[in-house]
């Protein structure tokens, strides 16, 4: 790997090297490196681009790591990775994508993630997102993650694109059965001409499943973003959505929020809120001896923290 | 010491918040008090520098700042406890006192400023200060910041608002405790007696003007006698009573 893509690897996984225990790291289109250990196995799929990762039920206290990094210019690629998650694990996903552009053409990376989680797992999902490059191609990030949860599973999910996407399509599909819980977070902050789509659809099929999806973005200058939701009680359930965006400048925001009880016991939230950062806000930071610009960095700094 | 010259508010160019106010303050601890919509909160936010002043000037210390900046008037010494704390998604405890005392400080130091306004460091230093906490929690940890800054004024818009019996007598005990550790001016805005009393001086201000600026023996005695008049005069007890 060269400093770039180090670099990359550093901002998407928090790490400086080729991880520890099982992963895969995906570099410019083409699988460099992974590794499976005695309760994960990580299998190259034959018929499309993408892996196969099966965890032994019961495994606990373990993790995997999928990068993908791309710092040529102009790659456009399209994923698959399957998880099979075995009953009662315990485990934590890394996945990110790390874009550096430095070239004219645009750089694009499609990732599909299924997960498939079996009785009483649980599983921690982080994904990031990040862009860099001062050349005139667009970094393109389209990710797209299915979600199974069988009775009792639980999974938390926790999504950030901070910095330097162009464009991003985010489509988030989950399917819950009995005692169910899906938890997911999504931070996004848009510059410039960005522009940001996040859609989540969630079935609520099972007694007594629940989700809690909670967006809080920032859009500044001229970006866009668009959030839509939508949950499905499908039975006796609980389902919060909630949409929390700060405007800056001249960006557009737009939330699409849609709950549908098909249950009598379905119990279902969606709070949507956007809005500049409060004047009040400013001034009692500012109170405390910071500049106004400082005290708009640490006001959008803790809500997308 | 901060003096305000002739300093007047009409924010619509025809009402008049505050009228030709003069006053020099000196002294360590004084009160500020008046009925409900008497300009006190308005005055306090323009030593503060949130709201500038029609006409007039504010000096500290011999020093202009009349057109200071709110920022630059808390790096000059100012520090100001709002009358209902702002809530921050995302920014916690700590995080606000730390930029309060505007350096990195221990968890030790957290713990003594939250400890001196009744909260136990351990369960707030992480906490949020957004919607989870109440009213009353607020105003503590807006008087801690305050603690922390340490300045040469600090200014508090009705501390005693929104806290509950019991938290108030703690107040009490915060403002002694600050009025003897701090070498600075407090400045109090407050409707309640039990801090007033604690107070060197009371200034009254009533339609956008000062009343009265005297020590507090003196505004207690004057307020007595107001009150036994209008007991007079509204028959409740008997001109020889």
């Amino acid at each position: 790997m060269d400093n770039i893509q180090k670099e990359l690897l550093r901002q998407v996984a928090d790490i400086h090297e080729v991880p520890e225990g099982a992963y895969s790291l995906r570099i410019n289109g083409k699988l460099h490196g992974k590794n499976s250990t005695e309760n994960i196995q990580i299998v190259t799929k034959e018929d499309k681009p993408g892996i196969d990762i099966y965890i032994k039920a019961g495994t606990k206290n373990e993790s995997v790591h999928i990068p993908v990094l791309l710092s040529q210019t102009g790659i456009k690629e399209l994923v698959y990775n399957d998880f099979h998650v075995g009953e009662d694990c315990d485990i934590v996903i890394v996945a990110g994508c790390g874009i550096h552009n430095g070239g004219s053409g645009d750089s694009e990376h499609s990732g599909i993630h299924s997960f498939y989680l079996a009785k009483n797992a649980k599983l921690k999902y982080i994904e990031k997102h990040y862009g860099a490059g001062d050349g005139n191609g667009k970094n393109v990030m389209n990710p797209t993650t299915y979600v199974e949860l069988a009775e009792n599973a639980y999974m938390e999910m926790e999504t950030a694109q901070i910095k330097g996407v162009d464009s991003t399509d985010r489509t988030t599909r989950a399917v819950l059965a009995e005692n169910a819980v899906l938890k997911v977070s999504e931070k996004i902050m848009t510059h410039g001409e960005q522009y940001a789509k996040t859609t989540f659809e969630v079935d609520l099929n099972g007694e007594n499943c629940g989700t809690h999806v909670i967006s809080r973005s920032v859009a500044c200058d001229n970006s866009k973003q668009l959030f839509v939701s939508l949950i499905n009680g499908n039975n006796v359930c609980s389902g919060h959505t909630e949409c929390d965006a700060i405007i800056m400048d001249n960006a557009r925001v737009e939330a699409v929020p849609k709950i549908s009880a098909n249950h009598a016991e379905a119990s279902l939230i969606h709070e949507a809120a956007i809005g500049k950062i409060a004047g009040e806000q400013l001034v009692k930071l500012m109170s405390l001896g910071l500049t106004e610009k400082e005290a708009e960095e640490e006001i959008v700094g803790g809500f997308l923290k | 010491m901060l003096e305000l010259r002739n300093i007047s508010y009409t924010p619509d160019g025809v009402h008049m918040i505050l009228k030709n106010v003069n006053l020099k303050i000196s002294d360590r601890f004084v009160a500020v008090t008046g009925p409900n919509g008497s300009g006190k909160s308005t005055l306090a936010k323009i030593i503060a520098g949130i709201i500038a002043p029609t006409s007039g000037q504010i000096l500290l210390d011999g020093v202009d700042i009349t057109d200071m900046s709110v920022t630059e008037r808390a790096k000059n010494g100012i520090s100001f406890a709002f009358q209902q704390p702002v809530r921050f998604k995302g920014i916690t405890v700590k995080r606000l006192i730390t930029l309060a005392a505007g350096r990195e400080i221990s968890f030790a130091e957290i713990c003594s400023y939250l400890s001196e306004v009744g909260l136990c460091a351990k369960d707030y230093v992480d906490r949020e200060v957004d919607a989870s906490l109440s009213g009353g929690e607020l105003k503590r940890i807006e008087i801690a910041m305050i603690n922390a800054r340490g300045t040469k004024l600090s200014v508090f818009d009705e501390p005693e608002a929104g806290i509950d019996l019991w938290s108030f007598n703690n107040l009490i005990k915060v403002f002694r405790n600050m009025y003897e550790r701090t070498k600075g001016t407090i400045i109090i805005i407050s409707h309640q007696e039990r801090i007033l009393d604690i107070a060197d001086k009371i200034i009254v201000i009533d339609g956008g003007e000062v009343a009265n600026y005297a020590d507090k023996d003196d505004i207690f005695q004057h307020l007595i006698n107001v009150r036994s008049t209008c007991r007079k005069a509204s028959g409740e007890v008997t001109v020889n009573g």
